[in-house]
């Protein structure tokens, strides 16, 4: 018995009042990115393999939204797709209207691993996006210094990528990504390389750059909690093949803290995320139940 | 100096009252056997010295201790070389077979006269060290035997010559070539497969080929070492270009960079330290392919001498000249590498000669118009000289973030 089921929750799909009015609001905002029945085949030597099926949904302006689903959902797959790294074999992705194509600085993206460049230094990592757009050399270290003030690393400007923690590399890369101002900030689990410790801090540090800076954020991650807090929606997609389950309205109200992670709404909604998750796809009591295994 | 590794002290049973006092724990210091770790520095140090002092060594003990090796004789007294025998050649000076030696004087015994007198040498082809290491000085000051060959420095400098023209045009040509190949599929099926088989060719087989087409002079020698050097180097940087991390490609990517952007200011900068060690192995390489082809239509340069000091059986001036190509090889070697630790700071954390540059540039341009700021090194106090270590996550840092 979890913590979650001993407890009296709250619906997840019962909203008080300020989160109605925020997903309100939400809904009147336009639409930046609309997905549309996007899917994506594998030729594999045992035939086609369907990785994505059919996932279709709509990001509106400064939405936060999560994508989350067990290893092997193709949760990758689809963000790369946005950011033109990939192609999909059906469905069409459009922002602004627009249909995406190769990359290009209207999706800036923040990986999972590190790909700051290491031989340039802080700053002129962030200037990147901006010289590449041919933005005169001044002009672009002025915006730098404004987007590393805002990510709180004006001090390791001349640093070198090699020279900086994991934390501050992903620090420096959201600043890279945000200098170009992105119609979308697509961010692939770019926090699953650090320790938990420093994966709250940026957790609370993109909440706060999140709420100064005018971006849309599509965040992939396979951490529960993490989608929770920071998400407005959730999008749970169930693997073979990578197709939506559900879309949650988160229900947990803005700001978000982490004292939060307690409150019923949370607790409900990460047990219905677990219950999506976890018990209708390969789940590990379900094997050791398979397996004759009694758990203790 | 110890190479002898960790000496462990076998415990001793603590008899009561005897033992002393717990001495502060010192550091363990590391076995010399380390696997893929670093070696203490004295020890390497050490090591480095002993790589070329145990082959000195040797050879000193083969040339001075009297019976180690020395299989001939050198003849000081022939004694009478009128006595008839099989072996009535033996004069003064010669050097001549121990089995010689000994059958000789069995001759001379027999005619009863005294036996000769010599001592054991080495063969000719292998001078002691003090003869080498004077032939190193004799070798420049010693006016060539025939008019219109060349001193030795005038070789030595010849050589450079060929080495430096035939790996600079093999650069030109082959960095960009190579730089093409390891970034764009479509340059590496067009040249790959052809500079492939080219490269199994071996480069002296063209010599007679070089040499009808651009006559005698320095220009078939270039060329030899051109063609040994430039096939292999455009499959050695197209593989290095080709191993630079796609990831960065990528992220460059969703930054808005263009293909030739792409090119210019990712994958070019992310080779480039790579590249540069390459080079270094090539300009080796190319010194391999020298001898051979000085020795191609008219003999020059050092191989030049060699073989003419070969032929006069000056051994101890061939082996001078031998260690020179040696030693410029690895001087040249030795400053490129040193080199290379204050071109890449971002690598070495060395960002010395950068700084020299931009103050340069600053006491060179006019006043106002460069900027402190608008300098990315200058405006660094932190850069001084930086360990390339990643820093602690500390609280305090994480803190006015979260």
């Amino acid at each position: 018995m979890s913590v979650e089921d001993r407890l009296e929750l709250p619906s997840y799909l019962h909203h008080t009042d300020d989160v109605s009015a925020r997903f309100a609001e939400i809904r009147r905002q336009p639409v930046v990115m609309r997905m549309a029945a996007v899917s994506r085949q594998f030729e594999s030597a045992q035939g086609p393999v369907l990785a994505l099926s059919k996932i279709s949904f709509d990001v509106r302006r400064r939405e936060l939204i999560s994508v989350i689903g067990p290893s092997g959902c193709g949760k990758s797959t689809l963000i790369r797709i946005v950011a033109g790294l990939e192609t999909c074999t059906g469905g069409s992705i459009t922002i602004d209207g627009k249909e995406v194509g190769e990359p290009a600085a209207d999706r800036g993206m923040v990986f999972q691993g590190y790909t700051l460049f290491p031989w340039l230094n802080v700053k002129q990592n962030v200037m990147f996006g901006l010289r590449m757009k041919g933005m005169p050399k001044p002009k672009a270290e002025r915006m730098a210094m404004d987007w590393l003030d805002l990510v709180g690393l004006t001090n390791f400007a001349s640093h070198y990528p090699a020279q900086l923690s994991g934390g501050m590399k992903q620090r420096v890369a959201i600043a890279r990504a945000l200098a170009n101002e992105p119609r979308i900030l697509l961010m692939d689990e770019p926090f699953g390389a650090l320790d938990a410790q420093t994966r709250a801090s940026m957790q609370a540090h993109l909440l706060k750059i999140w709420e100064t800076v005018d971006v849309t954020i599509l965040f992939i991650t396979h951490d529960l909690d993490e989608a929770i807090y920071l998400s407005d929606r959730i999008v749970v997609l169930g693997a073979h093949p990578g197709r939506i389950l559900e879309i949650i309205d988160v229900p947990v109200a803005r700001p978000r803290n982490t004292d939060q992670f307690l409150a019923g709404h949370f607790l409900a909604t990460k047990k219905r995320l677990e219950q999506l998750i976890h018990h209708r796809e390969t789940s590990p009591k379900h094997d050791a139940g398979k397996l004759g295994i009694v758990a203790a | 100096m110890t190479l002898d590794g960790p000496r462990r002290e076998p415990v001793a049973p603590s008899s009561a009252g005897a033992t002393a006092p717990a001495a502060p724990a010192k550091p363990s210091r590391r076995p010399l056997l380390a696997v893929r770790a670093p070696l203490p520095p004295r020890a390497s140090l050490v090591a480095g010295v002993l790589a070329f002092a145990l082959p000195l060594l040797a050879w000193c003990i083969v040339s001075y201790v009297p019976f180690v090796w020395h299989p001939l004789v050198h003849v000081r007294d022939a004694s009478d070389v009128n006595v008839p025998g099989e072996h009535s050649y033996v004069a003064i000076d010669q050097l001549i077979d121990l089995e010689v030696f000994d059958k000789r004087n069995q001759e001379l015994a027999r005619a009863n006269k005294k036996p000769l007198a010599g001592e054991r040498a080495n063969p000719i082809f292998l001078p002691a060290p003090h003869e080498v290491a004077r032939a190193f000085y004799t070798a420049f000051t010693t006016p060539p035997l025939r008019r219109g060959d060349f001193w030795l420095h005038e070789s030595l400098w010849q050589s450079c010559q060929v080495i430096f023209w035939g790996f600079i045009y093999a650069a030109l040509l082959g960095l960009p070539l190579g730089i093409l190949c390891g970034t764009f599929s479509l340059f590496s099926r067009l040249a790959e497969p052809f500079v492939d088989f080219v490269r199994y060719m071996p480069a002296p087989g063209f010599g007679a080929l070089a040499v009808a087409v651009s006559g005698l002079g320095n220009e078939p020698k270039i060329t030899i070492i051109f063609i040994g050097t430039f096939f292999q180097m455009v499959l050695i940087i197209a593989n290095t270009t080709r191993s630079v991390d796609g990831a960065l490609l990528q992220a460059a990517q969703t930054l808005g960079a263009s293909r030739f952007q792409l090119l210019k200011s990712v994958v070019i900068p992310a080779a480039v330290p790579s590249l540069y060690r390459d080079m270094r192995i090539l300009l080796g390489w190319a010194w391999t392919y020298l001898v051979v082809a000085e020795l191609i239509g008219e003999k020059s340069g050092i191989s030049a001498f060699l073989y003419q000091e070969q032929r006069y059986r000056h051994f101890d001036n061939v082996y001078a000249g031998i260690v020179m190509i040696g030693i410029i090889g690895l001087v040249t070697d030795q400053s490129l590498n040193f080199l290379g630790r204050f071109l890449f700071p971002w690598e070495t954390g060395n960002n010395s000669l950068f700084r020299l540059f931009s103050q340069i540039k600053l006491a060179l341009s006019p006043r106002g118009t460069a900027a402190p700021e608008a300098d990315p090194i200058n405006d660094s106090q932190v850069l001084e000289r930086m360990p390339i270590v990643p820093m602690a996550e500390t609280p305090e840092e994480e803190a006015h973030v979260g």
